[in-house]
């Protein structure tokens, strides 16, 4: 797409109009219950110390995989909510592959993360199998995989997981050290570490771009989203773009938990971190689908989340009013990306019979 | 305007008594002028039909009486009064009711619950709604049981349903669009029937159709709308069919004329014995043609008689149940849309912004779609952007398209231009066939006349071309051969240079026994 300040300033309207409108309806619900406005959000919108900050990236790593993985489907007008039920078991299955060492070290990692996506991208194909060959939606269809997956995850620790010593909670077996990452210093002063696999979100990012918007393959991806019926008549066999499509997805939603695996958790276990699936879904929505816009989403995100820390402490807030930020944010987007893109296209409708009217006096003959 | 009807009497008669008045309609969407300057009026209690090509503006007028669109100028007058309909709430309380084409009914809910759901009000939802539903279905001899579930309803009751819906909320004056469309013959009569009893009640009909033979049946008046105008009313009785058939399609556009012929006996595209079986009926049955070199082979036909069928089948998109299809030889009938483009042919799809556009995405987007396998679209499956935009610009360029830039969305070209850039986007692979499915329909007459030269260039450089189209005039004058599609059947074949816009529709309604 050419470059125009016009657009670039559309495009960057609706996000910005959606968070503005937050911290308006926000502001308003804290007015109405008594609590201190200035303080709650001078304690949100201070800056972090370097801690923190690095929580902050770390977790936005983990939601920029989990958003993208939602975009693919987005991007085909498929609506996959079982992303957190795919990167679940995806997860438990890498962990008991992992923790068998099997491979020394770097390629035991490897070998993990591709485990990781043929399992998430086997599960996702499950609901794309199920709707191209019945035409079952795969938004029933994940949300029913959810459900299964914590049933067979949850089944499957009972059976290969080991309980340590003094401990009630099953755990799978600890990876060996030498594929234990441990992490990078970005941020000075800081006592923990970004995540090594910080790399794998930014390939993810990047091969994401590149399919979409350089590849044959993601012409026809485009192409289905916006105009099934258009792509039809060009050659594309949808049923099959919608099976390699949930895959896809499904086999990027298998790496959410990679990053926080090998940098942390080094098994699966009760520290899991469940519901990201759901809070991709967000992201990906904010970020419009677009790489750039989802890592800002994903950090804007996890910045909200990690500075309601202090909201207790220091405003007497509870927490929880970060969802409620969130919430409205969410609408407000939906709402302003329909408002601007109808905006957008009566503007250039305008425009391109203004600029027709004006630039075409030989326009006589035909 | 008309040649051959004589003046009409639509002014004649009771004008003191008028249902609905148009006057001077308009409407504009984006690069379409779907009404221009429309004016007609009904009379209480008869049955006016509007008749008219598809695409001709029959819909967007009946849409602006349902309040569902308003008009850019001119005013509606219903029982003489002006009014500004702004929803279909509001037509409703002026007395306008109307019944779509795709029934809008919940299968699992009992007729008595369709129809109260959202007019609770009126006459409650129990013993007082179903006995005021029993009153109009006996009124009107509807036939409907209040307590019947939907699901077990034929789709002839359905209708009646339907009827009954916008009966009960008050209406006195009813559109139904394209009401026989969904019809076996019998249920036809029936409804027939049921019109002339709400025309004896003092309802009046607004009849949406184009099969002329059931207009003429039904209807005490007829307006013919043709590219968005009004051009005639007039009575049933003063006109056959064929006239009718004459003012829909229209003859005073710009004739396309045809020249030497190019025809070589080299066939390009043989279609032999093709079957295909739709829901419950065989949609196209053992259709056989060749095409050759250098020929524009015509089908002419009432919409909806199979024309659609044989493109998707030609170009892939659907299986038939039987026959072959040969390109150059090579037996093509079970190959995949993106092989059959490859392999050369050329496809200007019905309708061009469902089919052959990507409206939000920019001229040299959409110049690569259909051809995204092929240069200057991609290379070895990674796209070659600069290569399409440089090619979009010589599109535009040897086309004429009318574009200020290929930056911005195709969704903002007028319909000729837009139509103009897809046949650039075709002509660029070379191809042997080019399947051009109306490919005028909707667009200005200046860009009519660039496409129908663009066409001939295509069959004096030897391509075969395919044309289905539903204007007599544009068959007539860039065929080589016309072929006549009915039922699903080729029933005749006409020599353009002799045959007359007449011969052929009474050929393509089937009156004519002698046609072929």
């Amino acid at each position: 797409m050419k470059f125009s300040p016009r657009r670039l300033v559309l495009t960057l309207a609706a996000p910005v109009l959606a968070v503005v409108v937050a911290f308006v309806i926000t502001s308003l619900v804290l007015l109405a219950v008594g609590d201190p406005v200035a303080k709650v959000w001078s304690t949100l919108l201070s800056e972090p110390r370097p801690r923190t900050l690095v929580n902050i990236v770390n977790s936005a790593i983990t939601y920029y995989i989990a958003a993208v993985a939602v975009a693919i489907g987005f991007k085909m007008k498929l609506f996959n909510i079982g992303v957190d039920g795919q990167y679940r078991i995806a997860a438990f299955a890498a962990a008991l592959v992992a923790g068998q060492g099997w491979l020394p070290g770097g390629l035991n990692i490897v070998l993990a993360m591709l485990v990781a996506m043929l399992v998430g991208g086997f599960w996702a194909g499950i609901a794309g199998w199920l709707k191209v060959t019945r035409g079952v939606s795969e938004v029933i269809s994940t949300i029913m995989l959810n459900t299964i997956s914590a049933g067979l995850v949850g089944w499957g620790l009972r059976t290969w997981g080991t309980r340590a010593e003094g401990s009630n909670t099953r755990n799978t077996t600890e990876i060996p050290e030498s594929s234990q990452l441990e992490g990078l210093a970005l941020v000075a002063d800081a006592p923990n570490r970004v995540y090594t696999l910080v790399v794998l979100a930014v390939l993810v990012g990047i091969v994401y771009w590149f399919i979409i918007n350089r590849t044959r393959f993601g012409f026809d991806v485009r192409a289905t989203g916006e105009s099934e019926s258009a792509a039809v008549a060009s050659g594309v066999k949808v049923p099959r773009m919608v099976l390699i499509a949930m895959i896809a997805s499904g086999a990027v939603a298998g790496l959410i938990s990679m990053p926080a695996f090998f940098g942390a958790d080094h098994s699966y276990g009760l520290n899991f971190q469940e519901g990201v699936g759901f809070i991709g879904i967000g992201i990906a929505l904010l970020g419009r689908n677009h790489p750039v816009g989802i890592a800002f989403a994903a950090v804007l995100w996890s910045w909200l989340e990690k500075a309601s820390d202090g909201l207790q402490l220091q405003a007497g807030v509870s927490p929880a009013l970060v969802y409620i930020i969130q919430g409205v944010i969410l609408l407000a987007v939906v709402i302003a990306y329909e408002v601007v893109a109808r905006f957008e296209r009566r503007m250039e409708q305008k425009q391109v019979t203004r600029q027709l009217d004006t630039a075409t006096p030989e326009g006589a003959s035909a | 305007m008309s040649t051959t009807v004589t003046d009409p009497p639509s002014a004649a008669g009771n004008a003191t008594d008028l249902a609905v008045e148009v006057e001077g309609i308009t409407k504009r969407f984006p690069g379409v002028i779907a009404n221009q300057d429309v004016t007609f009026a009904v009379a209480r209690g008869t049955v006016h039909a509007i008749v008219g090509e598809n695409g001709a503006g029959k819909s967007t007028l009946m849409k602006m009486l349902y309040g569902v669109q308003r008009p850019d100028e001119g005013t509606i007058r219903i029982n003489g009064e002006s009014v500004s309909l702004h929803s279909p709430a509001d037509a409703i309380k002026h007395g306008v009711g109307m019944v779509f084409q795709h029934f809008m009914l919940a299968d699992n809910l009992t007729v008595t619950e369709n129809v109260v759901l959202g007019a609770e009000k009126l006459h409650g939802i129990g013993a007082g709604a179903r006995a005021e539903i029993t009153r109009i279905s006996d009124e009107y001899g509807l036939g409907i049981d209040p307590r019947d579930l939907v699901a077990d309803l034929g789709v002839g009751a359905r209708q009646r349903v339907e009827i009954l819906k916008v009966l009960y909320r008050g209406a006195r004056t009813i559109i139904l669009d394209e009401p026989t469309a969904v019809l076996v013959p019998q249920e036809v009569d029936e409804l027939f029937g049921n019109l002339r009893e709400l025309k004896r009640e003092g309802i009046t009909v607004l009849f949406i159709s184009h099969k002329l033979d059931e207009v003429l049946s039904v209807a005490d008046r007829v307006t013919v709308i043709r590219r968005g105008m009004t051009i005639d009313t007039v009575l049933p009785q003063d006109v056959t069919s064929r006239q009718l058939a004459e003012l829909m399609v229209g003859s005073e556009l710009p004739t396309p004329q045809t020249e030497e012929s190019t025809v070589t006996d080299r066939v390009v595209l043989s279609i032999a014995d093709v079957t295909l079986a739709g829901a419950g009926r065989t949609v196209l049955e053992d259709v056989t043609l060749d095409l050759h070199a250098g020929e524009v082979v015509g089908i002419a036909g009432v919409e909806g008689n199979g024309q659609a069928e044989l493109v998707e089948v030609v170009m892939g998109m659907r299986e038939p149940a039987r026959g072959r299809i040969e390109l150059e030889g090579t037996d093509i009938s079970d190959w995949d849309v993106r092989r059959i483009r490859e392999a050369g042919v050329g496809y200007i799809p019905e309708d061009r912004h469902r089919q052959g556009l990507l409206l939000d995405s920019p001229l040299w987007e959409n110049r690569m779609l259909g051809h995204q396998t092929q240069e200057p679209a991609s290379k070895n499956g990674i796209l070659t952007n600069a290569a399409a935009r440089t090619d979009t610009e010589r599109i535009v360029r040897e086309y004429d398209v009318r574009t200020p830039s290929i930056h911005v969305t195709v969704g903002s070209l007028s319909g000729g231009n837009q139509q103009k850039l897809i046949i650039g986007r075709e002509m660029s692979h070379a191809p042997k066939v080019l399947v051009a499915s109306h490919p005028t329909r909707g667009v200005d007459v200046g860009a009519q006349a660039a496409i129908w030269d663009l066409i001939r260039e295509a069959r004096r450089e030897g391509l075969a071309v395919l044309l289905i189209s539903a204007d007599l005039e544009e068959l007539i004058g860039l065929s080589d051969t016309i072929k006549v599609i009915l039922r699903g059947r080729i029933t005749g074949e006409f020599d353009p240079d002799v045959v007359t816009s007449q011969e052929l529709g009474s050929a393509m309604t089937g009156a004519g026994k002698d046609a072929s």
